[in-house]
């Protein structure tokens, strides 16, 4: 049988746009956000019917709506629940979940724990707003101490949760960052998490112009990006700065980080560190870089490949003998035990 | 007497209630299991009932760790595990402590005396010697040092003395096999293949069966100790096993996975007592499509089921009160986004954690309206083990057809109980394939079936049906997303109309025994099928006028079941629950139901439906 899809013509971003209206507030970093999933989707030529986006709930839950493929508006927090029985009922549907930092660290950190350790192959979206938008403003798992909402009017007291260390430290073997506006840089961590099999988490960036507006400037500002974001790139040298003269290494002497000036009057270019995706205690490391003393890191953080869970349960399933031919039910009622009462 | 002349003659009994009890870690479900099949196989009809503590391994001794396995067996039909104990083993005094309040008198205890030891003597409370104060004259006592002939029958085997004392339950087994002229070879086959990486422990278990067995041959020390026949029960030609509860589930789930013409059934769950066994179960039948996910919680689980059931695979989660309660939110996401989803609820004693491992029925409000808003659901019970597997399947047609979650109430009574069951021609079952929609052509993810107001299921992987679905109302004819409110209303109406309208494809209610119509119908649902059954039958043998009603659908209820109701003067609803379905049929259909109440985490005694009966008869 052949089945003729529209993925035979090139198909550009417009045509992953559903025809629902759009219904962020105007200035969201959600839309985007939604430009650059729709213009990744359509450079990897994804499969509309192929495709499943699932979303809890939250203003970036609203995503499932504004796209042409399959999509799932659940519950609070569990969508990567809902991803994991997609995935079990149909490895081969490619599934998206797009979550938020209340959805996918507070309602749902659980789920977001259970599903990155076991490696369920999902691209997992956070939208890390540092607040909670659809209820009105109160401050969120990912706020910083002294936020002030309207649920804590003296500022928050609590200790934020980083999303790409909550990542790392629950296994997740695929561990990248963002911006929402550096649309070329979020579509290339898409493209980059869709190619990885297994659990990927992409945490973006992304201002809420109406609660917390602003929240990011202190890197993501025109003025200060330059000195206050390091974007890695595998085999490369860790350097940042606005032409690049600052790098990070090893302090000496202990298991940390610190920035140096490179080249001319500073250490030498080979001190400093080149990016290993694939080493976890660096990984671990720059998660935690934090302005003002150090830049923040973006792009592929982590990535080391493992099997993913839905090809181990296919795999076990084999083992024990599952051909694809349903065994035969008559057999198993009868296998032992049984008696026969004659005529 | 001189027993030692005495030829051995076996008496004849119709039928036998036998109580094994022990330590939690002397194997007493197992003894009780391997007593079963061995009864099975002699042609008995029976009923157990498993009764065993939440905790695995609690403090050797203290009554608070007995483990118990009741069987009652005939040669007539045997509906529930039997009111009186007849023969009580009891492998140490805090097993004859709990136990013996519920066997009869001048009934039979067999002990072992070597666990008679000051020290469990007073850890289970007896301030003397009960086989010695003359406190148990009112029955037949067999006391044996089963310790010391188990350890000495399997002397040759080289085992630790822990190991050997283990074995103890296996002589029991040898001695009970004899006392009712079982075979030993199912038993011995079954122990080699639990055994095969252990040889010795196969041959020392084998070899304290045939002490026990031999025991009883050439023991001349009691004229207490007497063979006696139960002859095999009348029973329709064909093949036949004995089954659990949650056996008849798994199959009826994978039998239901067939007749629907699914290739996959997606079992999600989470640990939970006493529902796990179900988990455990399926999750050994992966050659018949089942794929099994422990989820990391109650919640995890039932979104996985409701995951699978929207990709196009029968999506199934299991639980117990406590894990029912966190799947609430869930079943309203699968109600709202009409998807098909089979949910069974082990039911425990509660409210919270209550206890654990004991049989209650008060789970039936919250699976009928235990949700937030206006939320129907279909729900659906087990009336036996073998029941299950008939439900189990029932359960995958209503969810296919209707295109809605559907919760199964079982209870843990039901999870561990077994009784034979004349094996089903699998090319007999019910065929109810689905048609997964395909055709893009004026597709909306709501379109309905005109008849079942279903709605089309249109699974990822289709092209042409992309959609998106969620947890907020949709419009009617569009399927999209509306805050309308004539629209709300619409969707609330068609929801409710469409599960009221499962009654239309349902057999209407019947009368499992007696007339329909009279002085008393007794109705019940679920578990206590057996007992009511039973007491019904006595009631009527003595010229009562009463009719016995069982039902399996509870949401909806069947469609002429007020009409039948009605033909009664007085209605009799025995519930292990503080009295729920006699509160919904009075809501529903006007009617004087009465309830009577067993919260005791027990079954019900058949003699304590009898009675209510005679009362109700009594007051005309």
């Amino acid at each position: 049988m052949t089945v003729t899809t529209i993925t035979d013509a090139e198909l550009t971003p417009k045509d992953y746009a559903s025809d629902q209206e759009v219904r962020w507030c105007p200035g969201c970093g959600d839309y985007a956000i939604l430009k650059a999933v729709q213009k990744a989707l359509a450079e990897l030529g994804a499969p509309r019917e192929r495709t499943v986006f699932v979303s809890g709930i939250g203003c970036a839950a609203r995503f499932p709506y504004y796209l042409s493929t399959y999509g799932f508006h659940t519950i609070h927090g569990r969508a990567p629940a809902i991803a994991t029985g997609i995935k079990l009922a149909n490895p081969a549907l490619d599934v998206w979940v797009v979550t938020g930092d209340g959805d996918g660290l507070s309602i749902g950190g659980n789920h977001m724990l259970h599903v990155l350790r076991r490696n369920v192959d999902l691209q997992i979206i956070l939208f890390n707003n540092e607040i909670y938008g659809l209820t009105k403003g109160q401050y969120s798992p990912t706020s910083r101490r002294g936020t002030h909402s309207p649920s804590t009017p003296q500022g928050s007291i609590e200790a934020p949760v980083s999303p790409c260390a909550f990542a790392l430290g629950a296994g997740a073997r695929f561990v990248a960052r963002a911006v929402d506006t550096q649309q070329p840089a979020v579509v290339a961590l898409l493209k980059r998490a869709h190619a990885h099999r297994g659990a990927s988490f992409v945490e973006v960036f992304q201002n809420c112009v109406v609660f917390n507006d602003g929240v990011f400037d202190h890197f993501t500002s025109k003025d200060v990006a330059g000195d206050a974001q390091l974007h890695v790139e595998h085999g490369k040298p860790l350097l940042f700065g606005p032409n690049r003269e600052r790098g990070l290494r090893l302090k000496p002497g202990t298991v940390a980080l610190e920035v140096v000036p490179v080249g001319p009057g500073g250490v030498p270019p080979g001190d400093i560190l080149v990016h290993d995706e694939t080493n976890r205690a660096l990984a671990q490391l720059l998660v935690a870089l934090e302005p003002p003393a150090f830049p923040v890191a973006l792009g592929v953080l982590y990535c080391n490949p493992a099997t993913s869970y839905e090809a181990d349960v296919s795999a076990q399933a084999r083992a024990a003998g599952f051909s694809g031919e349903p065994a035969d039910l008559g057999a198993l009622l009868r296998r032992e035990g049984t008696w026969t009462v004659a005529e | 007497m001189n027993t030692a002349s005495t030829p051995r003659t076996r008496q004849a009994r119709e039928s036998v209630v036998i109580r094994f009890a022990g330590d939690s870690g002397d194997g007493m479900q197992v003894t009780g299991s391997r007593f079963t099949v061995e009864t099975a196989l002699a042609g008995n009809d029976l009923t157990t009932f498993p009764d065993f503590p939440a905790e695995i391994r609690a403090p050797a001794g203290t009554t608070y760790g007995v483990s118990a396995f009741q069987i009652q067996f005939g040669a007539r039909d045997v509906m529930t595990p039997g009111d009186a104990v007849d023969v009580l083993v009891a492998m140490n005094p805090a097993a004859l402590k709990v136990d013996l309040t519920d066997l009869r008198r001048g009934g039979t205890i067999l002990v072992d005396t070597g666990a008679f030891t000051e020290r469990n003597l007073t850890k289970a409370g007896f301030p003397a010697n009960p086989l010695e104060d003359g406190s148990l004259a009112a029955y037949q006592l067999l006391t044996f040092d089963i310790t010391r002939l188990t350890t000495e029958a399997v002397k040759p085997f080289g085992l630790s003395s822990r190991e050997a004392h283990r074995c103890r339950n296996m002589w029991a087994l040898g001695l009970m096999l004899w006392m009712y002229g079982r075979d030993r070879q199912a038993t011995i086959d079954w122990l080699r293949r639990k055994f095969a990486d252990r040889p010795e422990l196969a041959q020392a278990n084998v070899a304290a069966v045939n002490a026990g067995h031999a025991f009883g041959e050439t023991a001349e020390m009691s004229e207490h100790l007497v063979g006696y026949t139960v002859p095999s029960a009348p029973a329709e030609p064909g093949r036949y096993r004995t089954v659990s509860g949650t056996e008849a589930l798994a199959w009826g789930l994978i039998a239901g996975m067939r007749a629907a013409g699914l290739e996959k059934m997606i079992f999600a769950g989470y640990p939970i007592t006493p529902a796990s066994l179900l988990l455990h179960t399926l999750a050994n039948l992966k050659p018949y499509g089942v794929v099994t996910f422990q989820a990391e919680d109650e919640i995890a689980a039932i979104g996985a089921a409701i995951g699978a059931a929207y990709s196009g695979a029968l999506g199934v989660t299991s639980s117990s009160g406590p894990g029912m309660a966190l799947k609430t939110e869930m079943l309203g996401l699968a109600i709202a986004t009409e998807l098909p989803l089979v949910v069974i609820n082990s039911q425990r004693a509660g409210p919270s954690t209550g206890m654990p491992t004991k049989a209650e029925q008060s789970d039936l409000f919250q699976a009928v309206h235990g949700r937030n808003a206006d939320a129907p659901l279909a729900v659906i019970a087990a009336a036996t083990a073998v029941d299950c597997f008939a439900v189990a399947i029932e359960a995958v047609r209503i969810a296919t057809t209707y295109m809605t979650p559907v919760i199964v109430l079982s209870d843990a009574y039901l999870a561990h109980a077994a009784e034979p069951w004349r094996l089903p021609e699998v090319t007999a079952l019910p065929r109810f394939p689905v048609r997964f929609r395909t055709d893009p052509a004026g597709f909306h993810p709501f379109l309905r079936d005109p008849v079942t107001l279903a709605r089309a299921w249109a699974v990822p992987g289709t092209p042409g049906l992309e959609h998106r679905i969620g947890g907020l109302e949709k419009d009617y004819d569009t399927g999209h997303i509306s805050y309308d409110p004539d629209n709300h209303a619409r969707m609330t109406r068609t929801r409710a109309a469409k599960i009221a309208g499962i009654a239309n494809g349902i057999p209407p209610q019947r009368v499992a025994l007696g007339d329909d119509h009279g002085a008393v119908a007794v109705v019940g649902w679920g578990s206590t099928y057996g007992a009511i059954h039973r007491a019904v039958s006595e009631a009527r043998d003595d010229g009562g006028d009463v009719s016995h009603i069982h039902l399996r659908y509870l949401n909806p209820f069947p469609r002429n079941l007020g009409e039948l109701l009605s033909r009664f003067a007085r209605i009799l609803v025995p519930e292990m629950n503080h009295g729920q379905l006699v509160q919904l049929l009075r809501a529903e259909y006007l009617v004087p139901a009465e309830g009577l109440s067993k919260v005791e985490g027990k079954p019900f005694k058949v003699s304590e439906i009898v009675q209510a009966i005679e009362s109700t008869l009594r007051r005309g």
